[in-house]
């Protein structure tokens, strides 16, 4: 068993960077679309496309991008990761009732001040639960990985394949399942928490 | 015509129905009142076998109706419920027409129903028969729902709190319809609520409930007169004890929430805000909210031009009376008038509301059988 | 060689791995609406015991594509019937969840309506329920096609054929040619089942639900 234990933390790591690079542009993506009607509809059209590709064209043709190794996988997570993101920011953002906004802009707020005092924080718990579907899905798909020369659990699990060797499949699969459970369990209560003010 | 005999309900441990024993006799208006949590909703649901009870027997016509296919006595029993109930897939005419087609009446039969149905209401066949339910405004759409229960004629209509969802002037407007609807069609109607005036308007009999059991099943004038607990005369409180209606004055007796213009408005406005308002004229204000006149449906139909102002219509023939007046003078001048409404001013020529005969015969008769307080 | 020249060349090859890859993501989507429409009504009219069932179905739809198709392989061998199996199994999820969301989302006052006026409970589903949850299902449906083209990709992993086998070949040669005949068909393909599937939702949604009146 200790011999997975870098492979779940090359799993890991590679699940936070996407994700991590997927909420920066998630975000800023999403606040284009709340200010720049036209543009939302551009965006969120081609965030759904993105998702739409199958996972393995998108990573096949990322590699003759950035060839082998784990910056391709970053790159297929962090496209696949954005429509949700992208979706919970704008819908959370265009759903902050008017009274409040039109209270903040009465106060004399400027569009920043109003976008970062009181807009996000209170499209926060929407955004986070996009973030929580994306980490989740993420998990699961960066298992792909190893099929583009990458690392992580999708290496045990593929060498089980070729080998078909039943043991080694699961003991790559059993901790992808039981990371994406606890994940959304975890995030699921925060954003309880957060949803509660 | 629909006996209940010894009729008990039991939600776990809490006994919703104690040992109910009544009978409504056919042809009545018969409402079932009492506090939340009384078993009225209960009752009127078990009429329909949606709730079974636990033991005693439920007789219509001396069937026992455990006895009784329960899809087919439905379709007998038309059913009108709070939230309309309409289903939002099909048209007004599609929904009207649900139990006549469960029923297998031929085409030309349902599709007559619906028109003369439709026609009771004042809602034109062309107009409103294939809108969907979306497009129609709450009162509209309670209308409906009234007229899907009566479709397939049926000799008992259940109604569950139906006109608790709405706003007042529509409430008033859709009591008046169903009792005017009751009385032609001599129905034997049942029916939930919690408001007493609403029970006192349309009852010919008033079941009062509580804990599971009645406290008092009397007409209207009865249970005013003599009501028979606590419970009953608290909740008919305001009802009680009033003045006689030679002490009412004009502000005792009219209207206030009443359609308003400003002079400025837009002719197509105007006639929006009246069909959102269902009525059928409108009190026009000068810009500083002194009254103006008042304008017709019919004056805006024949010389309202699209793009002008409303004020260009004002007609001052409604005559007007101070919110001081007895009410006992303005009575014969609204008797005597072709209008159907007088407008109430403030001493500052300001709109206080509005006193139509039907204002005016409410406040007369609550005041004969209980004053608001 | 250019890759105009390359699909020129390998044109029946790759219309050959297209139909197969259509016929794979129809047969699995079809066996998919055949189990989980019947088993969302089912559901719907259990509802403590479906809480349960799509709880473990969410967990299953966590299982990496990767691992189900290994364990196919190793329960069935190599070949069309494995993929086909495991592809049906997968679209089945979004359906039924649709299926039970839609179904349950029908207002309670509608429900009791319906048997108020003594529709049976058969006459209730088809007349009123099925209707209104229409647009869900098909959404459900447009989400396992589209996961089902992603995942037929795969399936070449274990020999069901399809544009999966060029992106294999592509990548296991490191031919970018072959990697791109299969990629982007297979992503057009998926554009195509999307759009279709969504202009089915937009003319099954019942008119009355289309127009909502906004007053005010």
């Amino acid at each position: 068993m200790s011999n997975l234990v870098p492979y779940i933390l090359e799993h890991l790591l590679i699940v936070l960077i996407a994700t991590g690079i997927s909420v920066a542009i998630g975000v800023v993506l999403g606040i284009i679309s709340y200010w720049v009607r036209f543009a939302a509809q551009i965006i969120l059209w081609f965030s759904e496309m993105v998702q739409t590709i199958p996972a393995l064209a998108l990573l096949a043709i990322l590699m003759v991008i950035f060839g082998l190794g784990n910056a391709t996988i970053i790159a297929g997570l962090a496209l696949y990761a954005l429509l949700p993101i992208v979706r919970n920011t704008y819908t959370g953002l265009t759903s902050v009732p008017a009274p409040i906004k039109e209270a903040a802009r009465g106060m004399g707020m400027s569009k920043l001040q109003r976008l970062f005092l009181v807009e996000l924080p209170l499209a926060f718990p929407l955004i986070f639960s996009g973030i929580k579907i994306s980490v989740v899905n993420s998990l699961s798909i960066a298992v792909m990985g190893v099929l583009i020369g990458a690392g992580g659990l999708g290496f045990p699990i593929y060498r089980g394949i070729q080998t078909q060797n039943f043991r080694l499949i699961m003991s790559g699969a059993i901790p992808v399942v039981i990371m994406a459970v606890l994940f959304d369990y975890l995030m699921s209560l925060i954003q309880k928490r957060l949803t509660r003010h | 015509m629909i006996t209940f005999q010894n009729v008990s309900k039991s939600y776990g441990r809490k006994l919703v129905l104690d040992n109910l024993s009544f009978e409504i006799k056919e042809g009545q208006f018969v409402i079932l009142i009492g506090p939340s949590g009384c078993g009225k909703t209960t009752t009127l649901k078990m009429i329909n076998r949606l709730v079974k009870p636990d033991s005693g027997e439920i007789y219509i016509n001396g069937i026992n109706i455990m006895e009784q296919n329960p899809v087919e006595l439905r379709r007998g029993i038309g059913y009108v419920i709070q939230q309309i109930g309409l289903f939002p897939n099909m048209t007004v005419e599609q929904n009207i027409s649900v139990v006549p087609k469960l029923l297998k009446y031929p085409k030309e039969r349902w599709q007559s129903i619906v028109r003369e149905l439709l026609e009771m209401v004042n809602m034109p066949y062309e107009e409103y028969a294939h809108k969907y339910p979306s497009e129609l405004s709450g009162g509209q759409q309670q209308r409906i729902g009234v007229l899907r229960a009566l479709a397939a004629s049926p000799p008992i209509v259940l109604m569950d709190e139906p006109f608790g969802a709405l706003d007042p002037i529509t409430r008033d407007a859709l009591q008046e319809e169903v009792k005017k609807l009751q009385k032609k069609l001599k129905k034997t109607i049942v029916f939930v609520t919690h408001d007493m005036e609403e029970a006192l308007r349309l009852a010919d009999t008033i079941v009062f409930m509580d804990n599971g059991r009645i406290l008092q099943m009397a007409s209207p004038e009865e249970m005013l007169r003599n009501p028979a607990s606590d419970i009953i005369k608290e909740f008919m409180g305001r009802h009680i004890n009033s003045r006689g209606p030679a002490e009412l004055y004009v502000e005792d007796v009219m209207r206030t929430r009443v359609l308003k213009v400003p002079k400025t408005l837009k002719v197509l406005e105007c006639l929006d805000r009246m069909d959102r308002w269902e009525v059928n004229s409108v009190i026009v204000l000068n810009e500083d909210d002194t009254y103006a006149g008042t304008v017709q449906l019919e004056a805006i139909q024949e010389h309202g031009k699209v793009g002008h102002e409303i004020g260009e219509l004002v007609s001052q023939d409604t005559p007007t009376v101070s919110r001081q007046c007895k009410a006992q003078e303005v009575l014969d001048q609204l008797l005597d008038s072709p209008y159907k409404y007088l407008v109430v001013l403030n001493d500052d020529r300001t709109v206080a509301g509005l006193i139509t005969r039907t204002s005016l015969t409410k406040a007369i008769g609550e005041a004969l059988w209980g004053a608001k307080s | 060689m250019n890759f105009i020249e390359f699909v020129g060349r390998n044109r029946a090859v790759i219309l050959s791995s297209l139909a197969q890859h259509i016929y794979l993501v129809c047969i699995s989507v079809f066996a998919g609406i055949l189990v989980s429409i019947p088993a969302g009504i089912l559901l719907s009219r259990h509802k403590k015991a479906a809480e349960k069932i799509l709880a473990v179905v969410g967990i299953v739809q966590t299982i990496p594509g990767l691992v189900m198709l290994g364990i196919a392989l190793l329960l069935f061998g190599v070949g069309n019937t494995p993929a086909l199996v495991v592809l049906s199994v997968y679209s089945i999820l979004p359906i039924l969840r649709n299926t039970y969301t839609g179904l349950t989302e029908v207002q309670l006052g509608l429900i009791e309506a319906g048997y108020g006026i003594g529709m049976t409970s058969s006459q209730l589903l088809f007349k009123v329920q099925l209707p209104l949850a229409l647009p869900s299902i098909i959404s459900g449906i447009r989400i396992s096609t589209v996961y089902i083209v992603s995942w037929a990709a795969l399936a070449a992993l274990i020999g069901a054929g399809g544009l999966g086998d060029l992106i294999w070949t592509g990548l296991s040669t490191y031919n970018t040619n072959f990697i791109l005949a299969g990629a982007i068909p297979s992503a057009i393909l998926a554009f195509l089942f999307s759009g279709l599937i969504g202009a089915v939702q937009r003319l099954a949604t019942p008119r009355g639900l289309r127009e909502v009146k906004h007053d005010e």
